[in-house]
């Protein structure tokens, strides 16, 4: 913190120096400008007229959505039913594919740094793609269904657990690791005893962490054609059926809400 | 688990070792949830493989797609849709940043009114509501609304990414506030200081450096998502692969979808340097 000195020996305190100051000032503007820059680049893409309509249409939005129609819930199970079939089995799927890779990737567990790279890269990959986009990919070579949104769950799912899980093997205590090579056991017996009884807990912690995220992103997958009550969701958008989409919302909000509870319970009891 | 409890169990265990026949903890302690769980979860794989329909005639004919585009990933096309490409990539990352400053904005007085030992009942529900509504729809799904209501481009694409922001920066900064550091809050008001010297003076210090990290972070998901709302028409890169993906144009797709891993990459390495210097 510099001081500096008035012409009448009054120290005067300071928070920076003028440099530091200037400096400060400066990235404010660079960053204001890059704001105002990119608001210029979306304003002169954006149809004004549209969105000064937005309050009428949205008003037009919600009484087209009200009262919601609530005969239409009785079409809706069974497409639930696959939504969660997706998120389980996908997030199944996903977690038998990502417990290799994360051992592979971990500092203190991979058998050599070039497969940790190759593991780290697959990690990166599967996180960095949204789950929407994997559905897109896999419906074009599997065919509209159920089973491109159950792998592409797994896919997506496969970088998440993946990362987390390594990050938590990486910070075991070698202690027992070091106890159970000392009695001569192979690499994969220390694996089993040393390693696996540490990060098990935090396993099925990240695992129901996953599945609920996982429900969220299973309801939309149908946009894409990769079945569950995101198709649902498509046909009645389409068809401008808003009472029915407002059923669909409800749903969607209790399921989620009911597995968000159900992640945050088993979580507590596990940590 | 109490001391009294465990300790026959240990002692038991203990004798089962020395004759040999050791076994380790199970993870879940009492057998009957661990047993009842095992058999749930058989009974309900049974249940779902039962209700899961695979056309394996439409999966065999995918194969060849499936071949040619790991094919196109060997060799991907960025020149043939170049145009497209680029005006994509422009719009998805106007639409992160514009989004992202934005949502931070709008965040910091949901998430003061969210932290429960700083805001009175009434306020506090109202922003957890808020909170709670745009964290369980999707982005995708809002973004279906906001084309209705804003027309297509990215001004509905923003508004989107703006409106999830909210909801995972406010949660966060609450739940931040939450566990600060009462004691520096009890000094600067035993000085007379005003509810919004508190704020600037005793709180934000104390929120600033996990505030910055996370906006870095939702910097990263924003563009992530941006990358996927333009299936629904609310611009960005998204338009542009789902049209190549439409049109089997795989080696343009692969080559959006390795710029989109690169920036993501980019992103994750910027913004680990930024929160270690924050810290």
């Amino acid at each position: 913190m510099p001081v500096s000195t008035t012409p009448q020996g009054q120290p005067v305190w300071r928070r920076r120096t003028t440099r530091a100051q200037w400096l400060q000032y400066l990235a404010w503007l660079a960053g204001v400008s890059l704001f105002l820059l990119c608001w210029k680049m979306i304003s002169d893409n954006t149809m004004w007229v549209f969105v000064e309509d937005a309050g009428r249409q949205g008003a037009d939005l919600i009484s087209r959505m009200t009262p919601p129609e609530w005969g239409y819930a009785n079409v809706l199970w069974k497409p639930m039913w696959d939504t969660i079939n997706i998120a389980t089995l996908g997030t199944a799927l996903g977690i038998m594919m990502a417990f290799p890779v994360a051992f592979l990737a971990a500092r203190n567990t991979t058998p050599h740094p070039l497969i940790r790279s190759a593991a780290l890269v697959i990690i990166v990959s599967s996180r960095s793609i949204n789950s929407l986009i994997w559905a897109m990919l896999l419906v074009t070579i599997l065919g509209p269904g159920v089973l491109a949104g159950i792998i592409a769950i797994a896919l997506r799912s496969i970088g998440f657990v993946g990362k987390l899980l390594y990050e938590a093997i990486e910070e075991i205590h070698p202690t027992p690791v070091e106890a159970i090579s000392a009695t001569g056991a192979s690499r994969l017996q220390v694996m089993n005893y040393g390693v696996l009884p540490q990060v098990m807990p935090a396993f099925a912690g990240i695992s129901v962490y996953r599945w609920d995220i996982n429900i969220r992103e299973s309801t939309v997958l149908g946009l894409v054609g990769a079945g569950g009550i995101g198709l649902q969701l498509n046909a009645s958008i389409n068809s401008l059926a808003w009472d029915q989409v407002s059923v669909i919302f409800i749903m969607i909000f209790a399921t989620v809400l009911v597995s968000e509870w159900i992640s945050a319970r088993v979580r507590h009891a596990i940590i | 688990m109490s001391k009294q409890a465990e300790a026959p169990l240990t002692q038991a265990r203990q004798q089962a070792a020395s004759r040999g026949q050791w076994r380790r903890l199970p993870l879940i302690e009492s057998p009957r949830l661990r047993w009842g769980l095992a058999i749930g979860a058989v009974v309900y794989l049974f249940l779902a493989l039962a209700s899961v329909e695979v056309n394996w005639a439409r999966v065999a004919e995918g194969a060849a797609r499936a071949v040619n585009f790991l094919g196109a990933f060997m060799q991907p096309d960025f020149m043939s849709r170049y145009d497209d490409i680029v005006a994509g990539l422009l719009e998805s990352l106007t639409m992160t940043l514009t989004s992202t400053v934005l949502g931070v904005l709008l965040a910091i007085p949901v998430g003061l009114g969210a932290a429960r030992n700083i805001s009175p009942l009434p306020i506090y529900f109202v922003c957890r509501a808020i909170i709670a509504v745009s964290r369980t729809f999707q982005e995708i799904i809002i973004a279906i609304l906001f084309v209705v209501m804003f027309g297509f481009g990215p001004f509905a694409g923003m508004i989107t990414l703006a409106f999830a922001t909210i909801g995972f920066m406010a949660k966060l900064l609450a739940e931040d506030i939450e566990d600060l550091d009462w004691r520096q809050v009890e000094a600067v008001r035993a000085t007379g200081a005003s509810w919004w010297q508190t704020m600037n003076h005793a709180v934000q210090p104390q929120v600033m450096p996990r505030l910055i990290g996370l906006s870095m972070y939702r910097l990263d998901i924003n563009f992530r998502e941006s990358s996927v709302i333009g299936i629904v028409g609310a611009g960005g890169i998204g338009a542009t692969l789902n049209t190549s993906l439409s049109r089997y144009e795989y080696d343009t797709s692969a080559a959006i979808l390795l710029i989109i891993i690169a920036i993501v990459l980019l992103c994750e390495y910027s913004s680990s340097h930024v929160r270690r210097w924050t810290q």
